[in-house]
């Protein structure tokens, strides 16, 4: 069982704040999931290469779009989304103090 | 206008038997007088259906059949954005939001004079298997009201099952097609990973996700399909490809059956269903064989792994500052933590947990990196299988629908019903889902897996075990 001290080491780095009770949840949940995932551990994947990009094969040369302006952006509308702005600008609460 | 298929209404609209407003009109009055039945869809777009049904029924008048599309009412799963609806996810997080543009397949499907219905239920950001995690209100199955829709485009079959819309768009990461169009006795394509541009579809688990159609037969599936796929430069793990569209004979088809998919834990009646029309195709002339998927076991931890770990970090956008529930406090860590705590559900709190966990320092090596290596082995277990056999048959799902909250204290159990779906996922190929008969009143799916990018000999095996 993963203690109540790594559940909430995980939800610090997950940026997410869970109360007594969901650590308590987590704790039960994440270690028996955690402990299925241990199956894994008896697969020989010596010299075996991971998989990044499952049809590379079939994906010819470089995928991204050439680096040059085009028409239609939406980021207008994208601004227009964030809870906080001023004129075109999103605001964001301060990092440094 | 019962139950009409796509090639049904492209008829009744050219021989001016029904007009498209007709029609969307008589779709959404069905909606809105029976679905709180079932709960299927999140949306109602109203407004833009009309109006994308008098543009429909001017293109008929003024250029004739434009295509088999033009005027169809179809409904679109909720993660998918529709440019000025709303596209909730089913979660808090994005109850709000509003799309500010198309996803690439909505854009190809209204320029071929589709009418969007609405959006439908999903489990939320669809993560789940019963359409129970939706932060609104479950979905629940037209056959059965005590039973789960299956998800996590639950919404989308069952209002496809429940003739709510003629076909739906879903999503498919790990079975989320494929599982609820069996729950549902409808039929869903997954196409292989990159057919269908991602642009547009709320991500999930980036290396899993494909749009796919969701029909009541295969015919249609092939038709949606077909308008929906392609390159799309916004995407780049899109791929335009020529379709594998050769002839054959039931007598030249060869069919693989995976010895490591009936073992136990499976239903003896969905056994027995798969079973009797494996029988009846071998009647017909096919030759079945037997082949060995030895990696099987290992695909539920494989794919949980890979799809929370890339959920952790697709997930983490949603901070309160962009766009979404924001709760602002005096500096930007409080802002993250209230606002994720207040915008997530349980399921996707879970695993963002388990993919921050997976991905975390000292933890990536054995558990993502394994993952993956394990998946380039499934894979190979699919390349070895393909040489001699055209293609794989097997049940979509292990059980026919469950019952409501029977599984939703247990996520690991939940997690597990996925066998049958996720492998697939995990090597990138395509695969339908086609109803195979009932038990009882619940409906039993069949799954074809096919080969890259061959979605059109896939479809037509699958129109063989429809008839």
């Amino acid at each position: 069982m993963i203690s109540e001290k790594e559940v909430q080491r995980i939800a610090k780095l997950a940026r997410i704040e869970l109360t007594k009770k969901e650590v308590e949840k987590f704790q039960k949940d994440l270690s028996a999931i955690l402990d299925y995932f241990e199956l894994l551990k008896e697969v020989d994947t010596k010299n075996i290469e991971p998989v990044f990009c499952i049809l590379k094969d079939y994906l010819k040369g470089n995928a991204a779009r050439e680096d040059k302006f085009y028409p239609g952006s939406v980021s207008d509308e994208l601004i227009a989304l964030a809870p906080a702005k001023k004129g075109r600008q999103i605001k964001v609460k301060s990092v440094f103090k | 206008m019962k139950n009409l298929t796509l090639k049904e209404i492209s008829r009744g609209l050219e021989n001016k038997e029904f007009s498209a407003l007709e029609l969307a009109k008589e779709y959404l009055k069905r909606i809105k007088k029976q679905d709180k039945k079932i709960n299927s869809f999140v949306t109602v777009t109203q407004d833009l259906a009309l109006k994308q049904a008098r543009e429909a029924d001017r293109i008929i008048r003024e250029k004739g059949k434009v295509s088999v599309l033009t005027g169809a009412p179809i409904a679109v799963k909720d993660n998918i954005l529709v440019k000025g609806e709303k596209t909730t996810c089913s979660s808090k997080m994005l109850k709000d939001y509003t799309a500010p543009f198309d996803a690439f397949a909505i854009k190809k499907l209204k320029d071929l004079g589709v009418v969007i219905l609405g959006k439908t239920n999903l489990d939320e950001f669809a993560m789940g298997a019963s359409t129970e995690n939706s932060a609104f209100f479950a979905t629940k199955n037209p056959y059965d009201l005590t039973r789960v829709p299956g998800g996590s485009s639950g919404g989308s079959a069952a209002a496809v099952a429940d003739d709510f819309c003629c076909c739906a768009l879903g999503s498919d990461a790990g079975g989320s097609i494929r599982q609820p169009a069996a729950f549902c006795s409808v039929v869903g394509l997954k196409p292989t990973y990159g057919a269908v541009s991602r642009f547009g579809l709320v991500a999930f688990a980036s290396s899993l996700d494909q749009i796919g159609p969701i029909t009541k037969n295969v015919d249609d599936a092939q038709t949606l399909f077909n308008a929906i796929k392609g390159k799309d430069e916004k995407d780049s793990t899109s791929i335009e490809y020529e379709i594998q569209d050769s002839k054959f004979r039931i007598q030249d088809l060869r069919i693989g059956v995976p010895k490591e998919y009936f073992v136990k834990g499976m239903d003896q009646g969905v056994k027995d269903l798969v079973q009797k029309k494996i029988k009846e195709l071998e009647g017909k002339g096919a030759k079945i064989q037997e082949i060995s998927l030895a990696h099987t076991k290992y695909a539920i931890a494989a794919y949980y792994l890979t799809a929370t770990s890339e959920a952790s970090a697709n997930l983490a956008r949603y901070d309160g500052v962009k766009y979404g529930l924001s709760k602002a406090q005096d500096n930007l860590m409080e802002t993250y933590l209230k606002t994720k705590s207040a915008g997530f559900g349980p399921e996707v709190k879970r695993r963002i947990m388990l993919g921050t966990y997976s991905l975390s320092a000292g933890y990536y090596d054995a558990f993502y990196l394994k993952a993956q290596k394990v998946r380039a082995l499934i894979k190979k277990d699919f390349d070895l299988a393909f040489k001699k056999t055209d293609v794989i048959l097997t049940p979509t799902t292990p059980t026919p629908a469950f019952k409501i909250g029977e599984k939703s204290e247990d996520p690991l159990a939940m997690y597990l019903s996925d066998i049958y779906t996720v492998s697939v996922n995990l090597a990138g190929l395509p695969a339908v889902s086609v109803p195979v008969g009932f038990l009882g009143k619940l409906p039993v799916g069949l799954q074809l897996i096919g080969k890259p990018f061959e979605e059109s000999n896939l479809l037509k095996v699958a129109g063989l075990c429809q008839e």
